[in-house]
């Protein structure tokens, strides 16, 4: 146990007492109890910064399931320590925020702050786990804290359809994940991943390998909410916009791009895994900026893009992984700029898009409204929320002096840098790369200034709003602040960043990349001179504000296409296909007739023995062994035989209990041929006792009405019941034909009068040697006749009533 | 002998699982005690038929039949007669509650 677990640790033990100081006391809002969880946190991992920046690692373990390789093992290298900075930093405003946004008189805190202090602990812990199954736990923690947190204001439909769908989508990539992680564990023998990079060479040409592979990278798509996994982010704008603000931009989408980053030195070099994440982080990045520009809501249109930025993040994650082909020689450090490219933007995203959820929250609160159609010049009434803003969409834009403008740079550089990777014959699509995230870049564009501009900007129509808007207290706007602040201060002095988180970070994503003596050139200029990259920029710039200006008109921008073929149809139909299918299967088979679980059974009976006999070739037919028939045992046999299928065909209820009665002295006869004598006795005894007890029972009742039966009733019972026979028939044969050693009677036969002094084996064997069975066969008899006096003399419902008339 | 034996093993067997799948409850318990008989042969007959004398020390016979077949019959007889005495009151009070023995009209109700 270290202080690296205590940290951890931390934030549950806070939540734990979450509600006794809700209750305890109302007067002091609970989010300031909260406050210093996460302050502590981040201070400490400050701290940790120098020691990271020098290449030292943290690793401390504590045994949770030493038998199979499971422990409680946390690892501080640069990408931890990057995660781990961003959860604590961005959740210490989010804590802030809350305070002031939520009411401690009209919503249950108690609740909200457990939720959150569990979803951040769940979230270092992941960013912090060294073993695989650790680092799952702490996962699908993160999915079940941020489903309670969606669904946070319950007594809506809304909140609760958009809890469920996230929780589905979630879970089902974390168990896609889970099952890559065994893969992996098949593969190493070991669930620590540091162990795993080490054999990484190793484990390339198994034959898991791309399976392994492929299912962690659905646990990576569907918690970062790339295409098409995406769907549940935009329902998840339900929550309350803290939540929002922290786990769906900042933290918890980013536990997709932390697994990737994470499995990187395992998978990277490989060519599936190269285009499988750069493609479908630039498809994301395409699809989540175009549907942005559709959204009249203010967080629907953060939430299209943040999938989309999240898209741009995966396919840099994706094309640093080129370098890994060329680890050692120069080439490799020439595709690592998209890496660098990726962690940048990452911190960048968290920085902005936290800035600007929270603005969208602030004028939800002042105004009452999220839709663009009813807001509009709130510029002059709200400025300090107007320059966070302008600061927050110009840095997504990608607008100069902000840091967003750095980071899509290097983005083009990236892509560009693409062009020059002449492998797997895939050169024309590789020129794709550029022209998708030119386009996407200028969507981007447009939806960033509209946000702003529809909000801010434009004629006043306050008479539509509910409140009339003003300026936001100062503690709801402080963590915007902060963070609009951030934004520039890492626009204009971007070196800040590179040499003390990114580098290490890099370090972590390209463990082997570096030959001795070799540094990852990570420093950021803000002006590198006249490149493409500039460009395209100023392109993006000149088509972006020509389109904004002509929105209206172009109708490229208001296409109705994705919006009649959404996935969202797809995946509502899909639930109910499946809901319905099941419900039609179980009807089908579970009719709550017994008949047909009789059949059933009995089918299952007549295929498994008739298949097992047909296997193993049982059936030998050995007549010479058996015993020879005489004319009395015939005429019993026929007799047997004649009153038994006579059973079926007796048209009164009394005749067939006399016919079943008349099989069962036959029986006896066969004991007393067979030379049981005792059997022959019990079965006469027993026998006649049913008779006797059915002939009473029944003798009362109305005659049996003559059965109506149709003949395919009766035709496919018959055949079921011939299919019972003939296999009980062959298994008598099989089974009396062979005998695979010595009976133990001999022992019993030998034994019987030294050991026990009787010379009726049977009873001996009954009392003696296996007396055990007979006392718990008395068992079952008292327990039938007391059963049956029970029904006969118990009788409930008249209780009841007499309860009810009061006697 | 055991051919023969077997074949009436089958013919209990078939009568048995045919009266099990009709709809009268008494004639389902009838096919659980032809069932029964079924088995309590193929149990005899498994031992082998007719190999000595009666398992009684008495008759000091060079050769007995197996006498364990015979013990587990005669605990089974017992079993099987109590549970089907019970079956039988079951089934003559749900008569007498219900005013039915069909068994297609004792099924639950839907959704239950």
């Amino acid at each position: 146990m270290s202080l690296l677990h205590l940290v951890i640790i931390l934030p549950f033990i806070f939540a734990f007492g979450s509600p006794f100081l809700y209750k305890v006391t109302n007067r002091i809002h609970t989010g300031w109890f909260m406050l210093p969880a996460p302050i502590f946190i981040f201070g400490y991992f400050l701290s940790r910064v120098p020691k990271v920046q020098n290449g030292e690692s943290v690793t401390t373990a504590v045994p949770w399931i030493p038998s199979i390789g499971v422990h409680f093992t946390v690892y501080l290298d640069g990408l931890s320590l990057l995660f781990a900075l961003l959860i604590s930093g961005i959740g210490s405003l989010v804590i802030i925020y809350s305070i002031f946004y939520l009411n401690k008189r009209k919503e249950a805190l108690g609740q909200f702050y457990i939720y959150l202090l569990l979803f951040m602990g769940a979230m270092l812990g992941v960013v912090l786990s060294e073993n695989l199954i650790t680092l799952y736990g702490f996962w699908e923690l993160t999915s079940i804290s941020s489903f309670l947190l969606i669904a946070f204001w319950n007594q809506r439909e809304k909140s609760l359809y958009g809890a469920l769908k996230s929780m589905l989508i979630t879970v089902f990539g974390g168990l896609a994940m889970l099952s890559g992680f065994l893969l992996l564990y098949m593969m190493t023998g070991t669930f620590s991943i540091r162990e795993i990079i080490a054999n990484a060479a190793m484990i390339t040409e198994h034959s898991l390998f791309i399976p392994a592979m492929l299912l962690i990278l659905l646990g990576a798509f569907t918690k970062s909410a790339q295409f098409p996994f995406h769907i549940w982010l935009p329902d998840a704008m339900e929550a309350p916009t803290p939540v929002s603000a922290y786990l769906h931009s900042a933290t918890m989408v980013k536990a997709g791009l932390y697994l990737v980053a994470r499995m990187s030195p395992i998978f990277a070099g490989e060519a599936s895994w190269f285009w499988i994440v750069s493609a479908t982080g630039i498809v994301t990045l395409i699809y989540g900026s175009y549907r942005a520009l559709k959204q009249t809501d203010l967080k629907a249109m953060l939430a299209f893009s943040t999938i989309s930025q999240l898209g741009l993040i995966m396919s840099l994650l994706g094309l640093g992984s080129a370098a890994a082909i060329f680890t050692g020689t120069s080439e490799s450090l020439f595709y690592v700029k998209a890496t660098m490219a990726g962690i940048f933007h990452l911190i960048n995203h968290a920085v902005f898009k936290g800035a600007l959820f929270m603005i969208v929250g602030i004028v939800d609160h002042e105004t009452g409204t999220r839709d663009i159609r009813k807001l509009g010049g709130l510029m002059s009434v709200m400025p300090i929320t107007f320059s966070v803003a302008l600061i927050g969409t110009f840095s997504m834009a990608g607008l100069p002096p902000f840091n967003g403008f750095l980071s899509k740079e290097m983005f083009f550089t990236a892509v560009i840098n693409i062009m020059n990777l002449d492998m797997w014959n895939m050169q024309f699509l590789s020129v794709l790369f550029p022209v998708i995230a030119w386009v996407a870049s200028v969507f981007t564009f447009i939806y960033s200034m509209l946000l702003l501009f529809r909000t801010f900007a434009g004629k006043k129509q306050f008479d539509k709003l509910e409140k009339k808007p003003h300026e936001a207290p100062l503690g709801l706007l402080l963590p915007p602040v902060v963070l609009g602040a951030l934004a520039v201060v890492f626009g204009i002095f971007p070196n800040i960043l590179s040499y003390t988180l990114i580098e290490p970070t890099m370090a972590a994503i390209h463990p082997t990349m570096l030959l001795s003596g070799q540094q990852f050139d990570t420093s950021i200029q803000i002006w590198h001179g006249w490149t493409a990259e500039i460009f395209m920029t100023i392109g993006v710039i000149a088509v972006g504000t020509v389109l904004y200006r002509q929105h209206q008109r172009v109708k490229v921008l208001h296409l109705p296409l994705f919006s009649e073929i959404t996935l969202n149809k797809t995946y509502d139909g899909g639930l109910r296909l499946l809901d319905k299918g099941a419900k039609g299967l179980t009807d089908r088979y579970m009719t709550g007739s017994i008949r047909h679980y009789m059949i059933y059974i009995f089918l299952f009976l007549i295929i498994s023995i008739a298949i097992t006999m047909g296997i193993s070739n049982s059936v030998r037919l050995d007549f010479t062994q058996y015993a020879p028939m005489s004319l009395y045992e015939a005429v019993i046999i026929f007799a047997l035989i004649v009153s038994v299928i006579a059973v079926p065909f007796a048209r009164t209820r009394m005749m067939a209990i006399i016919l079943t009665g008349t099989a069962g002295y036959m029986v006896t006869l066969f004991f007393v041929i067979f030379r049981a004598p005792d059997l022959a006795l019990t079965q006469m005894i027993v026998e006649t006792v049913s008779v006797t007890l059915f002939l009473l029972c029944f003798y009362h009742l109305p005659k049996l009405k003559k059965e109506l039966e149709s003949l395919r009733f009766k035709l496919s019972n018959f055949i079921i019941a011939l299919g019972v026979g003939v296999v009980m028939t062959l298994l008598a044969l099989s089974a009396s034909s062979s005998r695979s050693f010595e009976s133990i009677s001999d022992f019993f036969i030998k034994e019987s009068y030294n050991l026990a002094g009787g010379k009726n084996i049977v009873n001996v064997i009954l009392v003696d040697f296996r007396g055990f069975d007979t006392m718990l066969e008395i068992v079952v008899l008292s327990i039938a006749s007391y059963g049956i006096y029970a029904l006969i003399k118990v009788n409930l419902t008249d209780d009841v009533d007499r309860v009810g008339t009061g006697y | 002998m055991e051919l023969y034996m077997s074949i009436a093993i089958g013919v209990l067997f078939t009568v048995g699982v045919y009266l099990v799948l009709s709809k009268s409850l008494l004639r389902i318990i009838l096919g659980t005690s032809l069932l029964t008989h079924g088995i309590h042969l193929l149990l005899l007959t498994m031992s082998r038929l007719k190999t000595g004398a009666a398992p009684l020390l008495g008759q000091k016979a060079d050769s007995y039949v197996d006498p364990l077949p015979q013990a587990l019959i005669l605990t089974s007889i017992v079993i099987s007669f109590g549970v089907t005495s019970f079956f039988f009151v079951l089934a003559y009070k749900a008569y007498q509650k219900l005013g039915t023995d069909d068994i297609e009209q004792l099924r639950g109700k839907e959704d239950e």
